[in-house]
């Protein structure tokens, strides 16, 4: 068919055209929107952070003692409802817990759910709750609350709290704690990894026998002199920032030697040689040929280093040397669960292991799905 | 001259990301037992994957053709090369009845295994001799294939070879095991020009004393005119022309072997120009409808070339063209 | 220095020292060039022949200043400028790397894959500083460009978007938009198939004449070399055993190496009976040679002169020189 030859490209073209044009960041994200796992792992990791970002908000009342419920110790799950014996409702509801004790209990707190109509507590939507600052502003709005009383949809701990909200709040400090660690890891990593990968030679042994020489420090061994050291004069949040930078200062070893394998090999192609026979300064070479070359990498390897964080920081916190209370995180959280008592009674104090689990988990999978994706120039060597 | 070799409508397409890409299409030639025959094409001509087909060498993704069938005749019967479907099955074949040499030598010896621990491995699998056997017959064939000092050498890693010893070393390797069919992938294209010529020789008395078939496989038509007895022109995934060496390149009928040979520098011709051919090779997910040499060819004849495949027409007894040029019915 | 010698070599040798050999004595070197002479016209297109371990490659580097230069002198003049390659200063090499390039022979790992091709052509000038604004940078990639048969189209897309050959057009667009004098093609074409490699030569040729360039054509390939060159040195083991014009080379070789290596060419004729000699033997231990001659491990003529002395190039014809012992003899 000999048509003009200059009318519109067709769909087909267009898109070849696009895949020509491609920059390598679009061409990582077409491979890693092909990956089912990858995708679904990167939508639950978004939720999760949102969550945790917007906990304050998400959660009726406050993770901490001033947020608990006297009168619902180690209490169950409240599900709410719509229907029961005396009929149905739009709006869900929970019933009343009373707590009593008597000799008849052998004096044991007892709860006592009651299920009359009066004693039902519907459930609200915004409602007005405690207030909570958020980047400075004062709300009182939360998601959901109760017309009276209090709910616990997870349950409540030994002290009342309300093991939602601490949940959602375990997840926003683990997440800022691992992107302490991250952050510090990374420059730390690039900064070594660059250097020795870079220059290679004497400088490239001797910083390597320093990466060595930290990357065999054993952990926990370090981190209880390290909590030893704390004294306990400090602040919850001053704890806080202390644990994540120790957290960085021990984690970038792995980084940094990947860093520095991958610019060792790099810096020895020949469009590095073409660039240097113009004399480019290595400045030029490592902004313009090397960072670009392993940007790929370093995301692939800092997405993939978070979970090792949280879960780190989370094994440090349950043995006791590492957060403590007001700041609540998962650790924090599962210090309790080792008692026979809730092992066997309580088990809703898991329901955060859970989310954990899921979050560690989407890291994982959104890893390796940019790992699969990245450096989509790999294959095209023939 | 017994046939050994018997390949029919071999077609193989891959399952890529990027889709179904046909790498090589309706291709059917013989050979004899005693006989080298040359695959020739440029990069993208689907040779190296034919050559691997005869061995079913190909990736997991590989889709063949329905009415593909490859037969070795070998001494105890003719064995259908497709029907052969597990390793073990295979076995019997790859390295066994059919061997095959490489480019890169350094690539197909590991590196920390002497080169005499890998023959002696070779031999042990296909063969029911006993180890003490298998070294005996090892540093006689790596005698035999022109290395000095064998028996130092057997003991030698890679990496102390020179690429030319490691290139016979290998070829030492493929033939220890007795095959009837070798299959050379480049084996000269790494090589400097003057240990080409040297193992372009070895290769040919080998044949000469075992009398084995090779298939040759090379982007280099000067090779396969020194080497070859037999020769297939591939373009794009089909052949285009095939027949002895003698005729193909002395009477270079296709447009496309007619560009290969202008194209080549010659030094009995220092004045000459050179002429490439035309435009660039077409990806293998466009490949053209009709004739796969259309889209390049400076003797189109018309919407023929671009919408039938052409079949092919006997030039002479045994050399055969695929071009509508010659097909009856199209006029000139 | 004759008839406007644009970059010349005198006695130049480069060696590279290896770990390893005894604790106290001399450190073993690697002599990848040794006493090499020879001097490139301007506008000429000089062919560098040898094998692997030929010291080709090497040579060319250090013409470049991309290797360094252990003793003797690289001389360049091309009529603004006269340099001592081995004794530049900082400003000196500056100037030097706009005036000689370098084209390499990967088309797929000479590119960056992140660039465009655009950034790719335009990242000498840029480095260089060799224009004042974006709009002259980009006029000057595109006039390079379209001399290089590239469609203007493409300067937006990336590198794997390419075939090989298309590839090394960007590469040699890379290497010429600086406008240098002296470019050293270092086995341009022997990645590319045989029907692009004649179109990237036929390239090359009509550039050279376009922009008066001088080339230094490194290859393995004396066929290639044959066609394209004025003017062919033949290397061995780092050193130079035969130089002349293109067509007396082929001609009248005198060199045993030189007589092999075209005789080991295979023709395109099934029928042509090999005249000349197949060499037998390998080549030296490049850290513990042989005195004398270093062909003579394979050389079918070598006596005992051979072993003891190294010959020396010596002139033997129009601009033909020769480093062997016996090549009266041999002729």
């Amino acid at each position: 068919m000999t048509d003009t030859t200059n009318t519109a490209p067709t769909a087909n073209q267009q898109l070849k055209e696009a895949y020509f044009t491609a920059s390598q960041g679009q061409l990582i994200w077409q491979r890693f929107k092909r990956n089912k796992s990858a995708l679904a792992g990167a939508w639950v990791l978004i939720i999760l952070i949102l969550s945790g970002i917007f906990s304050p908000f998400l959660t009726p009342y406050d993770a901490t003692i001033a947020g608990r419920d006297k009168g619902y110790l180690n209490g169950a799950p409240q599900v709410p409802s719509f229907c029961d014996d005396n009929g149905c409702s739009i709006r869900p509801f929970v019933y009343t817990y009373e707590r009593s004790r008597s000799f008849k209990t052998n004096f044991r707190w007892v709860s006592e759910e009651k299920t009359e109509l009066e004693d039902r507590r519907y459930l609200t939507f915004f409602s007005k709750g405690m207030e909570y600052k958020f980047l400075g502003i004062s709300f009182d709005r939360h998601l959901y609350g109760v017309d009276k009383g209090m709910i616990h949809i997870f349950g409540t701990d030994s002290t009342g709290k309300d093991i939602y909200s601490r949940t959602l709040t375990a997840v926003n400090t683990s997440m800022a704690v691992g992107t302490i660690g991250v952050l510090i890891a990374f420059f730390l990593a690039l900064a070594i990894g660059g250097i020795s990968g870079y220059y290679g030679g004497k400088v490239d042994s001797v910083l390597q026998m320093l990466t060595d020489t930290v990357r065999t420090i054993p952990n926990i061994p370090l981190f209880m002199a390290l909590a030893a050291f704390v004294p306990d004069t400090w602040s919850s949040e001053e704890r806080f920032f202390f644990i994540s930078i120790v957290l960085g200062l021990i984690g970038w070893t792995t980084l940094a030697r990947r860093i520095r394998t991958h610019l060792l090999s790099e810096r020895n192609q020949e469009y590095v040689l073409a660039a240097q026979l113009c004399g480019a300064s290595p400045a030029h070479v490592i902004r313009r040929h090397l960072l670009p070359s392993f940007t790929s990498y370093i995301i692939v390897d800092l997405v993939i280093s978070f979970p090792y964080m949280i879960l780190s920081e989370t094994a440090l916190s349950f043995i006791g040397l590492g957060l403590k209370d007001p700041v609540n995180s998962l650790g924090v959280m599962l210090q309790n669960v080792t008692s026979a008592d809730v092992l066997l009674n309580y088990q809703w104090y898991f329901i955060p292991v859970i989310f954990f689990i899921v979050l560690v988990l989407a890291f994982v999978f959104v890893g390796d799905g940019l790992r699969d994706a990245a450096d989509p120039y790999a294959d095209t060597n023939k | 001259m017994t046939r050994l070799l018997d390949v029919e409508n071999l077609t193989l397409d891959f399952d890529t990301d990027e889709g179904r890409i046909t790498a090589v299409d309706d291709v059917s030639f013989s050979l004899e037992a005693g006989e080298i025959m040359g695959l020739v094409g440029e990069s993208g001509s689907g040779k190296s994957v034919t050559a691997k087909a005869l061995m079913k060498l190909n990736a997991s993704n590989s889709i063949y053709g329905e009415n593909s069938k490859i037969t070795l005749n070998l001494a105890d019967g003719p064995v259908d090369i497709m029907s052969l479907k597990t390793a073990k099955e295979l076995q019997v074949v790859r390295g066994g009845a059919i061997s095959m040499i490489f480019q890169e030598p350094m690539a197909s010896f590991a590196p920390a295994i002497t080169i005499g621990a890998q023959m002696v491995e070779q031999l042990l699998i296909h063969t029911s001799m006993s180890a003490v056997k298998a070294q005996e017959v090892s540093i006689e064939m790596l005698d035999r294939v022109g290395i000095s000092d064998a028996s130092t050498r057997f003991k030698q890693y890679a990496f102390e070879l020179s690429g030319g010893m490691r290139q016979r070393a290998m070829i030492a390797m493929a033939l220890s095991t007795n095959p009837k069919l070798l299959i050379a992938d480049e084996p000269t294209t790494a090589l400097d020009v003057t240990i080409q010529a040297q193992v372009i020789d070895l290769m040919k008395d080998l044949v000469k004393e075992f009398g084995m078939g090779i298939v040759f496989i090379t982007h280099d038509l000067g090779v396969i005119a020194q080497t070859a007895d037999t020769v297939a022109v591939m373009y794009l995934g089909r052949v285009v022309e095939k027949g002895p060496v003698r005729q193909v390149i002395g009477n270079p009928s296709h447009p496309y072997t007619q560009g290969l040979i202008k194209a080549l520098p010659r030094l009995d011709d220092l004045d000459s120009p050179l002429t490439p051919i035309p435009g660039d090779i077409p990806s293998p997910l466009e490949r053209p409808d009709g004739c796969v040499f259309s889209t390049r060819c400076s003797s189109f004849l018309g919407p023929q070339c671009s919408v039938s495949i052409p079949t092919f027409t006997p030039i002479s007894h045994d050399h055969m063209v695929a071009c509508h040029i010659y097909q009856e019915g199209t006029s000139k | 220095m004759k008839r406007d010698t644009l970059i010349s070599a005198t006695d130049v040798s480069v060696h590279y020292p290896i770990s390893g050999g005894k604790l106290f004595g001399p450190k073993p070197v690697v002599r990848a060039v040794e006493n090499v002479t020879l001097s490139i016209t301007k506008g000429s297109f000089f062919g560098l022949v040898g094998e692997s371990g030929s010291g080709k490659t090497t040579l060319g580097r250090a013409m470049l200043k991309a290797a360094p230069i252990t003793s003797g002198v690289v001389n360049f003049n091309d009529g603004e400028v006269n340099y001592s390659l081995a004794n530049l200063d900082a400003k000196e090499l500056k100037d030097y790397r706009t005036r000689s390039q370098l084209i390499f022979q990967d088309p797929y790992a000479a590119l960056s894959p992140r660039m465009t091709v655009r950034d790719i052509i335009a990242e000498p000038l840029e480095i260089m500083k060799l224009t004042s604004s974006r709009e002259e940078t980009d006029r000057r990639v595109r006039e390079i460009a379209t001399k290089c048969r590239l469609n203007l189209e493409h300067l937006r897309r990336f590198p794997h978007a390419f075939s090989g050959g298309q590839r090394q057009r960007i590469s040699i667009a890379r290497a010429l938009v600086s406008e240098p004098k002296f470019v050293v093609a270092d086995e341009s074409v022997a990645a590319l198939d045989v029907s692009i490699q004649a179109d990237v030569l036929n390239l090359l040729k009509e550039i050279q004449q376009e922009m008066g360039l001088t080339f230094l054509f490194i290859s393995h390939d004396l066929s290639v070399v044959a066609h394209i060159c004025d003017h062919v040195a033949v290397m061995y083991f780092g050193r130079l055993v035969e130089t002349a014009p293109t067509r007396e080379l082929f001609n009248n070789p005198r060199h045993p190496y030189t007589k092999a290596l075209l005789s080991a060419i295979p023709s395109l004729d099934p029928d042509a009976k090999n005249l000349a000699q197949k060499l037998e033997g390998e080549i030296p231990s490049p850290t513990n040679p042989p005195p004398g001659c270093k062909f003579q491990t394979r050389c079918p003529h070598a006596i005992d002169i051979c072993r003891r002395d190294e010959p020396q190039l010596e002139t033997i014809g129009e601009e033909h020189d020769v480093a062997c012992h016996r090549w009266e003899e041999l002729m």
